[in-house]
């Protein structure tokens, strides 16, 4: 026999179902007031230095339909690379927002201050990046990926760096579709299948 | 932000459900076919978003009380639902929020796409968040919601249960669970919780029952403890690289 480790395992996921805006955001659910403050209504406030941008699309399935019930969370930083609450990060940042596909579309849009490089652990710097984390019915365990810029060097991002199947990078890329207008869909299955992360 | 150091305990994928499952038919179209890019977790996963008691109003843990304001009482079992946020290593997750939401005590929930015909309960709205002590201790005041049927195979029904969000300190800890309730038969037959093939793990997802913590002619309580990832934190974490 050996000593035994004590660590705890994690508590396991369930799908977010149908109706987690109820809960995350009720006004989106219909119960507008629910709270005196709903959280990730944006992740900027007015004053946000740096290029602000907007993104829209889709969370699309294995068949090409776009979801009507996900909702997706963004963690990013400010215009320096700096997150929130790190030394001389921009206050009107919080760097966190929440938003749900469209119940009649399934379209999503995110208006944000467009993030800058990030220092890598261990030297260089990761790409300009927001992290996203994506939960549904039907989505077991919520889906993290991130959301990098196609007008910015991403040819040093350590993560993009890893994925094998060049062509798949891509899938991590906003497409620019106007001046300060991008566009992200989600496949979460088959043909452009989305890279979903592991970290 | 956290001022936390070191990266994320790497996600045990075992201990939890799996993506792809035909029981569960809305997840076979949603479940990605390829592998997950796995990396050591960077700062984008290790910090994460933080909130205040400026946020919360005075109800908001309240879900009996907390759709009208206190003006009058949701229909139900009265139930307190408590219980601590812990990471891997058994360390308190303190001043984290959590949030909950839940199908009233016929098993509606108050949302523009649910038309199941349980009636609409006026005095609850279903959903409600706290933030955690720093112990990382949690307790709601709610009713015991429903069971209610599904559509998937001809006659699936949801056990009773209550939808948690919790955040913890880093965006990589992000976790959505379900609670359910000690002595529900309808937990063995649901494929949704059926999801999990480790039969230990579903079994941390089942409150027990906590008579110490009920009150006499008031409420039942049950316990619910809630354990997300680790931090690996050593004196060689800052080492050079390469060394
Ligand atoms: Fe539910």
């Amino acid at each position: 026999m050996v000593q035994s480790l004590d660590n705890l395992r994690e508590t396991p996921s369930q799908t977010a179902g149908p109706y987690v805006h109820i809960g995350c955001m009720p006004t989106h659910a219909g119960n507008a007031g629910a709270f005196g403050t709903e959280i990730g209504k944006s992740p900027i406030a007015d004053g946000a230095k740096g290029q602000i941008v907007t993104i829209r699309g889709q969370v699309i399935d294995g068949t090409g339909w776009a979801l009507r019930d996900a909702m997706i969370e963004s963690w990013q930083t400010d215009a320096a690379g700096r997150f929130p609450g790190q030394d001389d990060a921009d206050p009107a940042v919080s760097g966190f927002a929440r938003f749900a596909a469209d119940g009649e579309s399934g379209e999503f849009t995110l208006r944000t201050v467009k993030p800058g490089p990030i220092p890598a652990r261990g030297g260089g710097f990761q790409a300009p990046h927001i992290s996203l984390w994506v939960v549904a019915r039907g989505v077991n365990v919520g889906l993290q990926t991130r959301i990098y810029f196609e007008d910015e060097d991403n040819s040093a991002d350590p993560l993009l760096k890893r994925i094998e199947q060049r062509p798949r990078a891509e899938t991590l890329i906003a497409k620019k579709t106007a001046d300060g207008e991008y566009r992200f869909d989600i496949r979460l299955q088959g043909a452009g299948e989305t890279v979903f992360l592991d970290l | 932000m956290t001022t936390d150091l070191g990266p994320l305990v790497p996600r045990d994928r075992a201990a939890h459900p799996v993506p792809y499952d035909v029981d569960y038919k809305t997840s076979v179209a949603r479940s990605p076919h390829q592998p997950l890019l796995s990396m050591e977790s960077t700062p984008s996963e290790e910090t994460g978003p933080r909130f205040g008691h400026n946020i919360l109003g005075p109800l908001d843990n309240n879900l009996i009380l907390n759709w009208t304001k206190g003006a009058a009482p949701a229909v139900g079992e009265r139930i307190l639902v408590h219980g601590r946020v812990l990471d891997e290593f058994g360390r308190p997750v303190p001043q984290t929020l959590v949030e909950i939401w839940q199908a009233n005590a016929g098993g509606r929930y108050r949302h523009v796409k649910d038309t199941y015909f349980a009636p609409i309960d006026p005095n609850f709205g279903g959903c409600g968040r706290t933030i955690t002590d720093y112990n990382g201790y949690y307790e709601f005041l709610t009713i015991r919601p429903g069971a209610y049927p599904w559509p998937n195979r001809a006659n699936d029904w949801r056990p009773m249960h209550i939808h948690f969000s919790i955040f913890g300190h880093s965006f990589g800890q992000r976790l959505i669970s379900q609670m359910y309730f000690e002595g529900d038969p309808l937990i063995a037959r649901c494929p949704i919780v059926n999801t999990i093939k480790d039969r230990s793990q579903i079994d941390r997802l089942v409150a027990p029952l906590d008579m110490a913590k009920s009150r006499p002619l008031d409420f039942l309580a049950y316990k619910m403890d809630i354990v997300l990832r680790g931090r690996r934190q050593t004196m060689f974490e800052n080492k050079p690289e390469g060394m």
